[in-house]
């Protein structure tokens, strides 16, 4: 496969190669061709814009705004420096789609980067990554001296006249970075607390300027889109929801990894490829989006394509589309009670709710795994939850909620069976 | 004082960032610090935060902040096992239950002969290829299971 022809694999056809990361093995196949594009033909930034919006593409790090919007809100006429920022700080527990990006298709990432630096006017980008990935950090700049050497980036880009740079950030262990604003304070060099919004990054980002924030893979969808136009991107998935998406398949797999399929593919379809349920055991549940969405039950999942339309119509979210499943071994008291963990230690600690919130929660579902719960503790853990909600800069709180709210309404009775009976009903 | 190959990599960093954005390098000077030294002591931080222009305190604030700062010693090797939710539906119980029985250790925790520091980690975005283990920090070690960790173990030695 290639960039040459507009087929399914938007963000992973350099996996098909033997040297997949190069910049030959990029340009070879059609790479940097929309750049050149642009920069000859000096293709005005509302044309970039309107092809995107075309296009459907809605952000892949987890919220699934619109991109062509997003991009629609820098301003248009600041005099003074404009920054693009892209988040590699993957951190959701089931997300692992970017790393991969930066191990197999580095340039095409800075193509796009480049692409939305030219129609955004920024003078430089940032690439935040996760810092427990320093390899790829590495492999990542790398590919920017590559980049250089060939006079794609820097002073007077392919002769046009136009000066742009990139640069990449590592990250060191702090999963709130993730979110945008805490993200930017973490480039700025302080501790990553989310800021209030408003105001938002296009009016205030990096170091107060105007500033775009867009994920991973939504940035490198950018040079496909560019390449063969807004419509065929639309056309690879569904109304609203356009393009192919990869999606990080993990847990009770025969064989977890990346899958990039048509939006819209059917989760059984998904699944199948993932090489079904490891021992062909019983589905039991799956979260579909990240270990922040609602997790749903096997069988309402084995009805609903992939998309962020159907998951929604569910009670759930495709979220990044890491899709974490679990078969009937699992024991959900468990489950739960390792992601109230996570909640609760990655909590920046800035808003009351959250700090106090995930620890009260954490606590509660520990003391129930360990059979100590009490009758009134599922009442509890739902008005904690409550009280979290919407009451919090960002949406970590929410984040946190979400898991709590969903398993205790789908699989309530092992937790009752937990407080009931002081151990597990799966296997007894 | 830091080595002048740490210094020559901090200044490749601070170059990244606007003339008057030196800050921005504290994460990397940080890390670099603590690569060459083994851990951050309060003279490297207090170090990072004269070469960089800033107050002692704020420099500490980021120190603190992110978890893979290490703000007293550790072993030779740091061992991160990420236990969140998909490596722990791929079996990463099993692989800390023989990394902790053949260490002598649990989390948290540094072997007498100070070899070995075993910590607990959150997702390292890499959850296709659990269980996994970091090593001190940088280096990534995949697919990890109950019967191949003794080898991994041994390979670090
Ligand atoms: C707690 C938290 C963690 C987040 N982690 C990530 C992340 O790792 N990667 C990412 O792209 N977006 C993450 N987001 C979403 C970002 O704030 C932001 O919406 C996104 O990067 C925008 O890019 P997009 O529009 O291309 O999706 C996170 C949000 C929150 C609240
Ligand atoms: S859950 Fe272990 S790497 Fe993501």
């Amino acid at each position: 496969m290639s960039l040459n022809v507009p087929n399914h694999k938007v963000c992973t056809w350099t996996q098909d190669y033997d040297n997949p990361a190069s910049l030959a093995t990029y340009t070879a196949n059609g790479g940097y061709e929309a750049l050149k594009k642009i920069l000859a033909e000096k293709t005005p930034a509302e044309q970039i814009i309107e092809q995107l919006k075309i296009s459907a593409l809605r952000g892949r790090g987890g919220a699934g705004f619109p991109t062509g919007l997003k991009w629609s809100f820098m301003p248009r006429n600041y005099e003074g420096d404009k920054y693009i920022v892209c988040n590699t700080d993957e951190g959701e527990p089931g997300t692992f789609k970017d790393r991969d990006i930066l191990r197999f298709n580095p340039h095409q990432l800075i193509e796009g980067m480049i692409i939305a630096g030219y129609t955004l006017g920024a003078r430089a980008g940032y690439n935040y990554i996760h810092g427990e990935i320093f390899e790829q950090y590495q492999s990542w700049e790398r590919a920017l001296d590559e980049a250089r050497a060939a006079g794609l980036l820097g002073n007077n880009i392919l002769g046009s006249g136009w000066n742009f740079d990139l640069h990449a950030h590592h990250g060191y262990g702090a999963y709130v970075c993730g979110e945008e604003t805490a993200l930017l304070e973490s480039i700025e060099g302080k501790k990553g607390q989310p800021r209030f919004k408003p105001p938002f990054p296009a009016s205030y980002g990096l170091y107060g300027k105007p500033t775009t924030i867009n994920n991973t893979e939504t940035l490198a969808s950018v040079p496909w889109i560019m390449r063969h136009g807004g419509q065929a991107f639309l056309d690879l998935g569904k109304p609203n929801n356009g393009g192919s998406k990869i999606f990080s398949v993990s847990g009770h797999v025969e064989r977890p990894g990346n899958y990039e399929v048509r939006m819209g593919t059917p989760f059984s379809e998904l699944l199948e490829m993932a090489g079904g349920v490891r021992g062909g055991r019983h589905l039991k549940a799956v979260i579909p989006g990240g270990s922040s969405v609602p997790v749903l039950p096997g069988a309402t999942m084995m009805e609903l394509t992939m998309d962020y339309d159907s998951i929604a119509k569910a009670g759930s979210y495709l979220g990044a589309g890491s899709v974490i499943v679990m078969d009937d071994t699992v024991c959900m008291v468990k489950a739960l009670e390792r992601l109230a963990y996570f909640y609760f230690e990655e909590s920046c600690g800035q808003c009351t709710p959250c700090r106090e919130g995930t620890g009260w929660m954490y606590r509660v579902i520990h003391r129930i795994e360990h059979g100590q719960g009490r009758p009134e503790d599922l009442d509890l853990l739902m008005s904690v939850g409550t009280n979290i909600s919407g009451r919090t800069i960002c949406a970590l709180g929410d984040a946190a909620v979400g898991p709590v709210h969903s398993f205790l309404k789908h699989f309530r009775n092992e937790f009752e069976y937990h407080i009931e009976h002081k151990r597990c009903m799966v296997g007894a | 004082m830091l080595s002048t190959e740490s210094l020559a990599q901090i200044d490749r960093e601070i170059a990244k960032y606007p003339a008057d954005q030196k800050q921005s390098a504290v994460m990397s000077a940080l890390r670099i610090a603590q690569v060459e030294k083994g851990w951050l002591a309060p003279e490297s931080i207090e170090f990072v935060a004269t070469y960089l222009g800033m107050p002692t305190i704020a420099v500490y604030e980021v120190a603190s902040f992110y978890n893979m700062y290490d703000l007293r010693p550790v072993g030779a090797h740091k061992l991160t096992v990420c236990t969140n939710i998909s490596c722990q539906l791929q079996g990463v119980d099993a692989v800390v239950a023989k990394i902790q029985a053949k260490l002598g250790i649990g989390f948290g925790e540094t072997t007498p002969d100070g070899r070995f520091t075993l910590k607990e980690g959150e997702c390292f975005g890499s959850c296709g290829d659990g269980p996994l283990c970091l090593h001190n920090n940088h280096t990534l070690h995949t697919r990890l299971t109950a019967d191949n960790v003794d080898a991994f173990l041994e390979g670090l030695k």
